[in-house]
């Protein structure tokens, strides 16, 4: 039953994918940015749920709410102060502006807290389950579990709220929207927030999984995230989860052949495949370019 | 109309830069006075005569920062130590530190910086082996003595036609002989059937899986799996569920502990139970952390000291770079510390700055007492001294055998 | 006859720089130090203006110039360590290697639009570096050590070839028609522009000189390793050439000039230096959204100008 062992590796891999992807996709479907500071927005989730755990002796829903909450506000600062200005400039500025944050967040963590590793404690009891020979960990579930319920939480926003209402109709026409009486700074802003809290708790339930946290953890996940996110089809929501847990599987499945060293590489092989084929994404809508 | 406004604009943008530049220059410079590491290239070289200056040519930022900047922290206790006792002859040290940020471009650049602008003494070389070759040559040219706390690959001291480097030296074993050690000790336990499961990114990982393999061999025992993975991966569990099922009675897994430690985590979750072995670059508090103490046992490793050896000048080690730091040292604090030392008495016994004499002296060290063990230099410029085998036991670190060169 | 005239304009130019700072050199004013913040000023202006080519003139966002680079690198190191060629024969080896790996990749992926045709390049770039990584002829992870034959000559050619060439190519008939895919691709197709040719030529140009920068890097820094050529490398080639203004040739090598200094100005500062180097980036971007030198409305005499002032 190895294989069926090495499935679940998959999607407790893909799923974290998944949360963090998210993030991009709503943020790139609703002002057209490669946010790369997003991965920095997860490592600061993740060691806010861990200064939570271990200082404070929070719990595990605690510590995630509170990293959602913080990671929130920090997503909403990063917006107004660095992005906001530059929402009509060309995007490549803003992109360039995001590497920026990106590497300002980083090493300001590491001139307070050094570059050091720090170990995740404990706090759900890791038990493991074995079903039909494969050993199934607790925290793969609850990996699973929390995941889904987010992404029903996001569906449901994002489809069954006004602001949600507010947020596609910004990304499907900013002007329009705006003469519609829509507030599109404070959508935009509810988007960064809303992308960032799920980074914040990709973070936590990172840190609980794989344990070891350090400030340079969100730049190889925030750029598989992002793989990820064109996998599915940018701007797409389906498309993150899925384009996540398709890269999860798909990175577990090329170790387990034993090339775990040309996974990196057969991940953007397959991406750069299903680009070709089908230029935008798995989930992609194929938008006409208007002369 | 326009270009004057545009003018005002770029003014003001580097004036708020320039700003901000000087507040944070100042308030790193600050601290670092208070420290006496670093003094940046303010002060002017005339005073030569009074501070002995050595440079810290190190990765503080980019991908391998925890490992350089963990040997900044060794040096800078050191050098706080010697300049208490009175420094070296009267002359206090003045540790320059540089960052190279774990790129070999930048690891030349910095030692070009410190052998021609803060024309130092001495030279702290990189962590890892790659940026340590990237100085080698500035360090020959400028006849500055360079050592090196971690750049473990043989290639680093002599060169590919077997001539060496003359300024170049090492505080840490070479690669090979941890890899012996290893094999040696997994005959001993009785594994015949052994898996080898090595950092792929690390110079030093694959170093010691290949002395592992041959040593392995010789000793009649079979590489049943050879499996790889990339510094910074945290999900291992693919390839060891492949491991388990070729079933190795033995795996050994050089690396740092910060992969290692999310290694043996995994492996256990997933039922490996056999001995699982790995080198100095687990020595880390973090390791217990990160796997656990349960993982943790009937595991071992090789490393040049216990932190545990109740030794007197051990734990004063320990307890000072805890009272400093507020952290437990790993392997490469005790490295970084012992460095500075190893030049420190290379410097006393020249009785000069002169990079010459120092260069001499540091290839005649014979008996030094360190914190990472007694050694001597040998000919190729590494340091000769035996390794300890630990066990860990419920996270802590139980003396095993001591295997001397 | 302008043309010509800023051609020959900017070779004195050219000259007059080389020979001032040559001067300096024999003369024992500039030391190693200097010397090699002016090897790796060319090797980022050359690496600067062959991404220009592609995304200021061709309007082509990639975002894995490393990859090429690491080509350059790596063919030219194999060139001069395992067979013995001389360093201009393996520069020039690794550059047309370089141009050759840069058509294969641009003429599958230059079909694919805006942050697709990003996360492509960038997806090829780590294919690449990757493959370095698992090659044991090259060294793997542990890299190439490589002789350092590098001299400011050799930089200071390269910058100046690769400047005369994508100058040239950007005033050419070839040029025109990239500009004019940056500027609506639609309305090149319609005009019957063969818009994926002019593409590919501009990204096999682009790898082209980019292999000439890895070549003269891998022969200035000692060892290549892998790692060196990550997409972060590729950040911040695209960093020059966006800082310095999308389109503006003479931007770029500013750019490239301005952030060579200031980071080699900020190793005075180790523990502050990222995160100085990063508020420096986002405050320009955010005053100076259209980067340092703006829009592309600069004559090509202004331009050399404009150059000549801010190298000395």
């Amino acid at each position: 039953m190895e294989w069926l062992q090495q499935l679940v590796n998959g999607i407790s891999l893909g799923s974290i994918y998944a949360l963090i992807a998210l993030g991009y996709t709503m943020v790139y479907g609703i002002i057209k940015l490669i946010n790369f500071a997003h991965g920095d927005v997860f490592m600061l989730g993740a060691f806010i749920g861990f200064y939570a755990i271990a200082r404070w002796d929070l719990g595990f829903i605690p510590a995630l709410i509170i990293s959602m909450l913080l990671c929130a506000i920090i997503g909403v600062i990063i917006e107004r102060v660095a992005y906001k200005r530059l929402r009509n400039a060309t995007r490549i500025a803003a992109l360039i502006t995001a590497i920026g944050v990106s590497l300002l967040i980083e090493y300001t963590v590491i001139f307070f807290r050094g570059a050091s590793p720090e170990a995740y404690p404990e706090v759900l009891a890791n038990k493991s389950i074995s079903i039909l020979g494969a050993s199934i960990s607790t925290q793969s579930i609850m990996i699973l579990a929390v995941t889904i319920v987010l992404m029903i939480l996001l569906q449901f926003i994002v489809h069954k709220t006004k602001i949600g209402k507010a947020m596609r109709a910004v990304s499907h026409d900013a002007d329009a929207a705006r003469l519609m009486g829509i507030n599109v700074d404070n959508t935009i802003s509810a988007t960064f927030a809303i992308g960032s809290a799920l980074a914040g708790a990709a973070g936590v339930i990172f840190g609980i999984y794989y344990t070891r946290i350090d400030p340079l953890m969100g730049v190889l996940p925030g750029l598989k995230a992002f793989v990820a996110a064109v996998l599915g089809g940018i701007g797409s929501i389906p498309g993150a989860m899925v384009g996540g847990l398709v890269l999860g599987v798909v990175e577990t499945i090329v170790s387990a052949i034993g090339y775990s060293l040309w996974r990196d590489a057969a991940a953007f092989v397959i991406l750069i495949l299903i680009l070709i084929l089908k230029p935008s994404g798995i989930f992609g809508k194929n938008a006409r370019e208007k002369v | 109309m326009t270009e004057k406004k545009t003018l005002k604009r770029f003014a003001s943008v580097f004036l708020a830069s320039s700003l901000i530049v000087g507040a944070l220059a100042g308030c790193s410079s600050s601290e670092e006075e208070k420290t006496s590491s670093s003094g940046g290239s303010s002060s002017s070289d005339g005073d030569s005569s009074e501070v002995i200056k050595i440079g810290a040519n190190l990765e503080l930022s980019g991908s391998v920062a925890s490992y350089g900047s963990s040997i900044g922290k060794g040096a800078e206790l050191a050098v706080e130590e010697i300049n208490a006792a009175g420094g070296i002859d009267g002359k206090q040290i003045e540790l320059v530190k540089v960052d190279n940020k774990s790129e070999n471009s930048e690891a030349t650049n910095a030692a070009i910086k410190l052998a021609t602008q803060d024309k130092v003494t001495a030279m702290i070389a990189p962590a890892t082996s790659g940026n340590v070759i990237a100085t080698a040559q500035i360090a020959n040219q400028y006849k500055i003595p360079t050592v090196t706390a971690s750049g473990t690959a043989p290639n680093v001291t002599e060169n590919e036609d077997g001539s060496i480097n003359d300024y170049v030296f090492r505080t840490c074993f070479i690669d090979p002989f941890q890899g012996i050690v290893a094999a040696n000790f997994a005959t001993e336990l009785g594994a015949k059937n052994v898996a080898i499961y090595a950092d792929n990114s690390s110079d030093y990982a694959k170093g010691l899986a290949a002395s592992f393999k041959q040593q392995i061999e010789a000793n009649g025992g079979k590489v049943v799996a050879e499996e790889a993975y990339v510094a910074k991966d945290v999900d291992f569990k693919s390839t060891l569920t492949n491991l388990k099922s070729k079933n190795p009675e033995f795996i050994f897994i050089p690396g740092y502990y910060e992969e290692v430690g999310l290694i043996v985590k995994q492996a256990r979750e997933l039922g490996i139970d056999v001995p699982l072995m790995g080198a100095d670059g687990w020595d880390s508090p973090t390791l217990v952390e990160l796997a656990g103490k349960d993982a943790l046992n009937n595991t071992f490793i090789t490393n040049h000291y216990s932190s545990q050896d109740p030794d007197k000048t051990i734990q004063g080690f320990v307890e000072a770079f805890q009272g400093k730091f507020n952290e437990a040292p790993n392997a490469f604090h005790a490295l970084g510390y012992d460095t500075v030392y190893f030049i420190a008495d290379a410097i006393k016994r020249a009785g000069s700055t002169d990079g010459e004499a120092i260069q001499k002296a540091l290839a005649e060290t014979t008996d030094l007492s360190l914190i990472t063990g007694t050694f001597s230099v040998d000919e190729k410029h590494n340091p000769v001294k035996s390794a300890t085998v630990l066990e860990y036991v419920d996270g802590n670190q139980k003396f095993n055998s001591k295997v001397n060169p | 006859m302008k043309k010509s005239k800023a051609f020959w304009g900017f070779l004195v130019l050219a000259l007059v720089i080389y020979a001032v700072v040559q001067g300096m050199i024999s003369g024992g004013m500039l030391d190693l130090y200097y010397q090699n913040i002016l090897i790796q000023m060319c090797i980022n202006i050359m690496l600067a203006v062959s991404l220009h080519i592609v995304i200021g003139i061709t309007g082509q966002f990639s975002i894995g110039h490393a990859g090429f680079m690491a080509v350059g690198a790596y063919i030219s190191a194999i060139a001069t360590m395992k067979l013995g060629l001389p360093l201009i024969v393996a520069i020039i080896l690794g550059a047309v290697i370089s141009a050759l790996a840069g058509l294969l990749v641009g003429i599958p992926t230059l079909r694919l639009k805006g942050d697709y045709l990003a996360i492509a390049t960038l997806g090829f770039a780590e294919i690449i570096r990757i493959m370095f990584l698992n090659v044991e002829y090259v060294g793997g992870a542990a890299g190439m050590v490589v002789t350092n034959l590098t001299t400011w000559t050799y930089a200071f050619v390269g910058v100046v070839i690769t400047i005369l060439v994508i100058a040239n190519f950007t005033n050419s008939r070839h040029g025109r028609g990239c500009i004019s895919i940056r500027e609506d691709e639609i309305a090149a197709d319609a005009m019957g522009i063969n818009t994926t040719y002019y593409k590919v030529v501009a990204f096999t140009i682009g790898s082209f000189f980019a292999g000439v920068a890895g070549a003269i890097y891998a022969h200035n820094f000692f060892i290549i390793q892998p790692t060196t050529f990550n997409f972060l490398k590729s950040f911040d080639i695209l960093i020059y050439v966006v800082l310095g203004g999308l389109g503006s040739l003479s931007g770029s090598v500013i750019a490239a000039i301005f952030l060579t200094l200031v980071s080699a100005y900020l190793a005075n500062f180790p523990e502050t230096r990222m995160i100085i180097y990063s508020v420096v980036l986002i405050i320009v971007m955010l005053y100076r959204p259209t980067g340092l030198m703006g829009t592309k409305e600069i004559t090509s005499l202004f331009k050399f100008g404009k150059k000549g002032g801010s190298k000395v």
